[in-house]
């Protein structure tokens, strides 16, 4: 008797919903067992890990905070993932979204208003756009791999980043460490719970997911992307643009990933350090797959990876575990969740195999 | 010049042995995107392993082990599972790193002897052109010798031209009674056990330490690597020597007086690397040619 797969007539929506509650839940039991090998007692670190994080106002505000990248990326990435179209390069349109935001800000200390503030956040999307087109145009114009090429421009931006706040924009008061001059008031995102560092930017990021959601599910240009991810021949046949479909995809994933950039720097450090992104680009993508490749749903995504990455912190304060557990439950989710999704298309029969 | 020679030759080593595991599997029709996180964990086995015992031998099979490890886990879920390739590989890369950087924590700092230096007394040391050849340690030779016993595998035997139909036409592979998912699963294996050899050498030889993220991307070049070797071993060994020329040019560009920000010289390998992919990529006939035609698609029997 061994198990195997049998097509479902048609896909399981039940299962589409419940695949990420039965990928956490095994994360857990994997989580609880990864940390009994690190000699630790299982109860408590994973109350640390999937608890501490919702037990007072303030640890609440930061999951939120924590969210805010996470949703704006993972809600881009979604659509571009629909669309058969791997930008796994959002860390990198991060980053030049930061630094584009960063030309305005440090290059207008005077200035105050709000239409300031409005040009910054354009500027960090206009970054993250410009650095998505180099892919787009590349595989569209010459049909070089957007996955490889995102990708080694991520690796750009980051020396780029390290160079500027090493080099022209490096504060003369920093005492020498590699960092901007502090970004004005008028550059800060502003804080919308008294006490804590919750701010407008979960605001920008729900109307960003709702807006991206209605899209892909009212507008044609939405229609046009599903098809063309689903199946590009039956898209081709239609007269939908695989060339207009890469653009738009890779164009409104970096655009966002660019916002994200600039919303998080003006909201939390209000400077541009080397290590900004802390690999939220990555993260990201897992936040669009928990969310099932639909914007709205990376919000949720979203938070459920914050809750790890606030209790990784205090599992690395009260307990003292290295931060890489953080990244091992995360590696571990995407698994057990790609895993489970075959449970949508199969169902698993037990009986003898067919013959070969 | 010839320090710098003798550098590429070294440094082209990790990028011969990913390039060549991963070409081997996408020619099987398995697109694994995991090379990075299988690279990382190879590294850190490898150094964990030679930093206990002593012995270089064991970490270098270490590495290849957990490389293979983590491919096993990509076969099970991408392969038996029939999850979306990409998507799976992904997540074996976060995985990889962060499982390496939680293996290393306690080797962080600590040295170990570098891997030893072959070399034919009275030829290597009297010639330049010895010194830039022959004074390497075994794993240089070993990776050119298996892209060529790959090449030979993949042209010249009956197993290469059914790996080879099982990554063109699966469906009619499996017709023909070929064990489609068995032989992907192998060639997925290979393909970690040598990236898990590419990441030793890293923290064996090429710089005989452990530090997160050391692999600072080469598994992805390595994936763009079997693409501007269009699927052929032998392009894929001139590729390496290629990539590893602009990486070490990082190191030796200031001597030579070129004046830019480190930086900027680091950008170096990523940017040929997408130079290199679209050189190769605006071709259309010359990726056709070699590349699997079924590659990245899920295989499920259905008969």
């Amino acid at each position: 008797m061994m198990p195997r797969l049998e097509a479902r007539a048609e896909p399981s929506a039940w299962m589409s919903i419940a695949s990420p509650v039965i990928a956490i839940g095994l994360t857990l039991v994997a989580g609880a067992m990864l940390l009994t090998a690190l000699g630790r007692d299982p109860a408590e670190a994973l109350w640390v890990y999937f608890v501490s994080p919702f037990t007072d106002a303030y640890s609440r505000a930061e999951l939120v905070v924590k969210a805010v990248p996470l949703a704006l990326i993972g809600a881009g990435l979604a659509v571009s993932f629909r669309a058969n179209v791997w930008n796994i390069g959002a860390a990198g349109q991060y980053v030049a979204g930061a630094m584009a935001g960063g030309l305005v800000a440090l290059g207008a200390p005077e200035a105050t208003g709000t239409a300031w503030y409005v040009l910054y956040l354009a500027a960090g999307a206009a970054g993250g756009i410009a650095w998505a087109a180099i892919p787009a145009f590349l595989r569209t114009r010459f049909n070089a791999n957007e996955i490889l090429v995102s990708l080694m421009l991520t690796y750009v931006a980051v020396l780029l980043l390290d160079w500027a706040v090493r080099g022209p924009w490096r504060d003369p008061l920093g005492f020498g460490f590699p960092q901007s001059r502090d970004f004005t008031q008028t550059f800060h995102t502003p804080v919308i719970l008294e006490g804590t560092r919750l701010h407008a930017g979960v605001l920008i990021a729900v109307i960003a997911a709702v807006a991206l959601t209605l899209m892909m599910d009212r507008t044609l240009r939405g229609f046009e992307l599903r098809v063309i991810g689903a199946a590009p021949r039956a898209g081709a046949f239609a007269g939908f643009s695989q060339t207009g479909a890469v653009w738009f995809a890779l164009l409104v994933s970096g655009g966002l990933a660019g916002l994200a950039g600039a919303i998080e720097v003006s909201a939390t450090v209000h400077q541009l350090q080397p290590d900004i992104s802390a690999g939220y680009g990555f993260v990201a993508i897992i936040a669009a797959f928990l969310g099932r490749l639909n914007p709205a749903g990376a919000l949720f995504g979203a938070l459920i990876l914050a809750v790890s990455y606030i209790g990784g912190e205090n599992a690395q304060i009260l307990l003292k575990l290295p931060k890489n557990v953080t990244g091992i439950f995360q590696g571990m989710l995407l698994f057990f969740l790609l895993g489970c999704d075959t449970l949508i298309r199969y169902r698993i029969v037990w009986g003898r195999r067919l013959a070969p | 010049m010839e320090a710098f020679l003798i550098s590429v030759l070294i440094a082209a080593t990790p990028f011969l042995l990913a390039g060549l595991g991963e070409l081997v599997a996408e020619r099987s029709g398995v697109l694994n995107l995991g090379v990075e996180g299988m690279m990382l964990v190879g590294a850190v086995a490898a150094f964990a392993v030679t930093y206990t015992t002593g012995s270089a031998a064991a970490g270098m099979l270490a590495g290849a082990g957990a490389g293979a490890a983590l491919a096993g886990l990509f076969a099970i879920v991408a392969l038996g599972l029939l999850a979306n390739q990409a998507a799976t590989g992904l997540a074996l890369t976060i995985f990889g790193v962060g499982a390496s950087g939680l293996i290393g924590q306690g080797f962080v700092g600590q040295t170990i002897k570098p891997l030893q230096k072959l070399g034919i007394p009275g030829l290597t040391d009297t010639t330049a052109l010895g010194r830039i050849l022959l004074g390497h340690d075994v794993m240089v030779y070993l990776a050119l010798a298996l892209a060529l016993a790959v090449g030979w595998f993949l042209n010249a035997t009956r197993a290469g031209l059914m790996l080879r139909a099982i990554g063109d036409n699966p469906e009619g592979a499996h017709a023909l009674g070929f064990h489609v998912v068995r032989v992907r699963t192998l060639a997925t294996l290979f393909g970690g056990f040598c990236a898990g050899l590419g990441g030793a050498y890293l923290s064996l030889a090429y710089t005989p330490m452990w530090g997160e993220n050391m692999t600072a991307g080469r598994g992805w070049i390595a994936l763009a690597l079997v693409v501007f070797a269009t699927w052929r071993p032998g392009r894929l060994v001139a590729g390496a020597y290629l990539f590893a020329t602009v990486t070490q040019l990082q190191f030796y560009g200031q001597d030579w007086g070129i004046r830019l920000p480190s930086q900027f010289l680091a950008m170096a390998p990523y940017l040929a690397t997408i130079a290199a992919l679209v050189i190769i990529s605006r071709d259309v006939n010359l990726t056709k040619a070699n590349a699997p035609a079924a590659i990245g698609r899920p295989f499920r029997a259905e008969r």
